[in-house]
């Protein structure tokens, strides 16, 4: 795991190039501590942070190919490096590394830009080709590994992460109106789209070429895909399918255990985590390390499960309590890593789990992210499906009653009752074939923060309507795939991508040098799951029922029965103590400090902070609004103002987290 | 304060963050507007109690008492009635 960060110009010579690479790559530290390398010639410059987890004497990057003429950067992991090695020195090449970076060079030589197409494995790759003069970046294929990018005439930058673009150009540091917008209805800013109003992001599974005479050019490599309606093959049975699966997630997690240092899980409590740690122990291996977060407040808390699972599997668990202070504290320094506005403070705790992580010298975790979107897991799959059968009877008093069985979880649920639950789901109802019709009660929800925006920034943005907006850019093809399959698409392109994977998954375990692995995202799987019919994943109002199948009689009979409960994580609550705003919560959200960013209407705000602090805020929608206006003006404070105290978090990981007291981390 | 202002008042203040009459007219549907979600129906139900002072019996959660400013102050009128 690691950082990178480097620029392109095939017109005019960087000025003070190594300087520029140096204060890049300096801002990345947190994703490579381990050293840094660099590559600069007249029209191209690249450099490394390095977190060493393969190949720890040898595999210092720049990493090239025989003669030299091809060089990469690279942050992730080949997963299938060895087997690629294998066939590439049968094909003749010769490797001076037992690093799994090598494998992208020669893979380069033999099949030019598709050798994306040959890798296993999450990455951010930059491959400069000195004879064609070319540079290639690319991005895998579901978005684990960020991959940002800035242009300014001729010149290109990219890197891992958006400050390492601020350090090359201070004057991108402005925020975007659409990204603030966007995220505000959908988690986060839909990909090229970034918070920063010059940089963009590489969308997943897709490839950026600058040629030799500057011309540049994206091409989409991979997407997810599903049968046409129709057009699924003849089902095997259920039970060779299940098996089939349970192979595949042995070898998915095989492949991803991979690695010269230990590898430790997340337990979640959920199944999913405890499916990817089952599979993670290793016959005669050392005892598995497992990890979770707890909660005070017994609404957000699994703890009994995860210490059920860490008894089952005989691991050495570790566990981090979480209280809403512990987030309150931390806030600013996740704001600073995941460079985007937050409507939920969920991914906190999992850095201060990362951090835990760390400081049991542990650098790489599977995790059970990814089943939920492959295998149907989500309420929001459930939802849908109720609701559009519901649409082919829309007078049905029984239909919407259905909905009262998700849900159970919440302590204000949606569907407490009966007449509400009609009223509030009803929406949209007419337009059950639309590709957003899922998603739609939960970003119209979101979306009610936009009326916070100051006129200015509604100005800026014109009149946009967000939901529409979205189904636009979404490809033509999703109108011939199954519902559940377009409810899939564009979860796993939204919430997957955009906030899972970065916001909370990437971000917050680089945060503190911790690199994720995710089994249930390997492509085979996604490509295994995708062509299965939707009544295997969604089995009534079963989730993940396929899933379950395949590791019948492996797990505990309650985890692997037990219904999906969302993590989350308490959120305004975590701002005030007493009924008192945190001290940097009441400067940044006070009116005059409202004012002077713009970007939000100081009145509106200034109530939605009293009706916080009368602890009369519950529901998704207030609680969403207050999250994401701090956090965009966290945003702004760290970025465009560029306030060094708040960002000393950067430095000393701890100055933030100070209070994570020691005894609130409890070993066994 | 008469008791549609009060309630008009609520409305505004507590689901729109706004004082601003125009924001929101006394027949607009206020569920399919998402001025009131599903946790602000029990917002409302708080403040009918605390503020206005009458009592939400089970069976009269329902949306026609509750969809605009206009049925609610029929509502809390023929509560008072009653």
């Amino acid at each position: 795991m690691c950082g990178i960060a480097g620029f392109v110009d095939m017109e005019r010579r960087v000025a003070e190039g190594r300087r520029q690479l140096e204060l890049m790559i300096h801002t990345l530290s947190h994703r490579g501590p381990d050293g840094y390398g660099f590559h600069l010639d007249d029209c191209v410059g690249l450099a490394h942070a390095r977190l060493s987890i393969i190949d720890l004497s040898t595999g210092d990057q720049p990493i090239r190919n025989e003669n030299g003429d091809c060089l990469v950067v690279f942050n992730g992991e080949i997963f299938n490096y060895i087997e690629l090695r294998a066939s590439l020195e049968v094909a003749g090449h010769r490797f001076y590394t037992r690093s799994d970076t090598e494998v992208i060079v020669h893979l380069y030589e033999e099949y030019g830009d598709n050798f994306v197409a040959h890798l296993n494995g999450q990455f951010a790759i930059a491959l400069w080709d000195s004879t064609r003069r070319r540079l290639v970046l690319a991005r895998d294929r579901v978005g684990i590994r960020p991959l940002f990018y800035m242009e300014r005439g001729t010149r290109l930058w990219f890197a891992s992460e958006v400050k390492a673009l601020l350090a090359a150009d201070r004057r991108a540091a402005r925020l975007a109106p659409e990204g603030i917008a966007q995220t505000f209805c959908f988690w986060s800013a839909i990909d090229p789209q970034t918070a920063f109003q010059d940089i963009k992001s590489l969308p997943p599974g897709h490839v950026l070429t600058v040629e030799a005479s500057g011309t540049r050019h994206t091409r989409q490599y991979w997407d997810w895909q599903f049968p046409e309606v129709g057009s699924f093959p003849a089902a095997q049975s259920i039970d060779e399918t299940a098996m089939q699966l349970r192979g595949l997630l042995r070898d998915a997690v095989r492949l991803q255990l991979r690695a010269d240092v230990p590898v430790g899980a997340y337990l979640s409590g959920g199944l999913d985590s405890a499916i990817i740690a089952s599979l993670g122990i290793q016959p005669n291996g050392p005892r598995l390390r497992t990890f979770s977060v707890s909660f005070s407040d017994a609404e957000f808390d699994e703890s009994p499960y995860q210490q059920q699972m860490a008894d089952f599997l005989g691991t050495d668990h570790s566990t981090v309590r979480c209280r809403p202070s512990d987030i309150g504290a931390c806030f600013p320094q996740l704001v600073y890593h995941a460079e985007a506005p937050l409507l939920r403070t969920a991914a906190a705790p999992l850095m201060l789990l990362s951090r835990a992580v760390r400081e049991h010298g542990i650098k790489v975790v599977l995790t059970g992210e990814g089943a939920d979107e492959v295998f149907g897991g989500y309420d929001i799959f459930k939802e849908a499906k109720i609701r559009r059968f519901w649409a082919r009877q829309p007078a049905s008093r029984w239909r919407p009653s259905l909905l009262g069985r998700l849900y159970g979880y919440l302590d204000n649920s949606p569907v407490d009752n009966a007449g509400m639950t009609r009223a509030f789901f009803e929406r949209g109802l007419s337009n059950a074939n639309g590709a957003t019709f899922a998603h739609e009660p939960r970003w119209t929800t979101s979306a009610s923060s936009l009326r916070f925006l100051s006129t200015g920034m509604r100005a800026s943005l014109g009149p946009w309507t967000p939901i529409a907006w979205y189904a636009h850019q979404l490809p033509v093809t999703v109108a011939h795939i199954s519902p559940m399959a377009r409810d899939q698409y564009v979860e796993a392109h939204t919430l997957l991508a955009g906030y899972l994977l970065s916001s909370q998954g990437d971000r917050v375990a680089m945060a503190n040098s911790v690199e994720g692995r995710y089994p249930f995202l390997d492509h085979r799987v996604i490509e295994f799951g995708n062509a299965l019919p939707d009544r295997y994943k969604l089995r009534g109002l079963k989730e993940k029922y396929i899933l379950r199948r395949a590791m019948a009689g492996m797990l505990p009979d309650n985890i692997l029965n037990r219904i999906k409960q969302p993590y989350r994580a308490p959120d305004n609550e975590s701002f005030f103590q007493a009924g008192q705003p945190l001290e940097y919560v009441a400067d940044l959200m006070s009116g005059d400090r409202i004012r002077a960013a713009g970007y939000f209407d100081a009145g509106a705000v200034g109530r939605l902070l009293d009706k916080c602090r009368a602890g009369r805020v519950r529901g998704f929608a207030n609680n969403q609004a207050f999250v994401g206006i701090l956090s965009t003006m966290l945003l702004d404070e760290l970025f465009v103002r560029g306030n060094t105290v708040l960002r000393s978090g950067h430095e000393r990981p701890d100055a933030l987290t100070h209070s994570l007291s020691t005894d609130s981390l409890v070993s066994d | 304060m008469d008791e549609r202002r009060k309630i008009k008042s609520f409305i505004l203040q507590n689901f729109l963050f706004t004082d601003d009459d125009a924001a929101v007219s006394d027949s607009d549907s206020l569920i399919a507007r998402g001025v009131i979600d599903s946790t602000g129906i029990l917002e409302l139900i708080l403040f009918l109690e605390e503020s206005i002072g009458i009592k939400v019996q089970e069976d009269e959660m329902v949306p026609s008492n509750f969809d605009s400013i206009d049925s609610i102050v029929s509502f809390v009128a023929r509560r008072a009635g009653s």
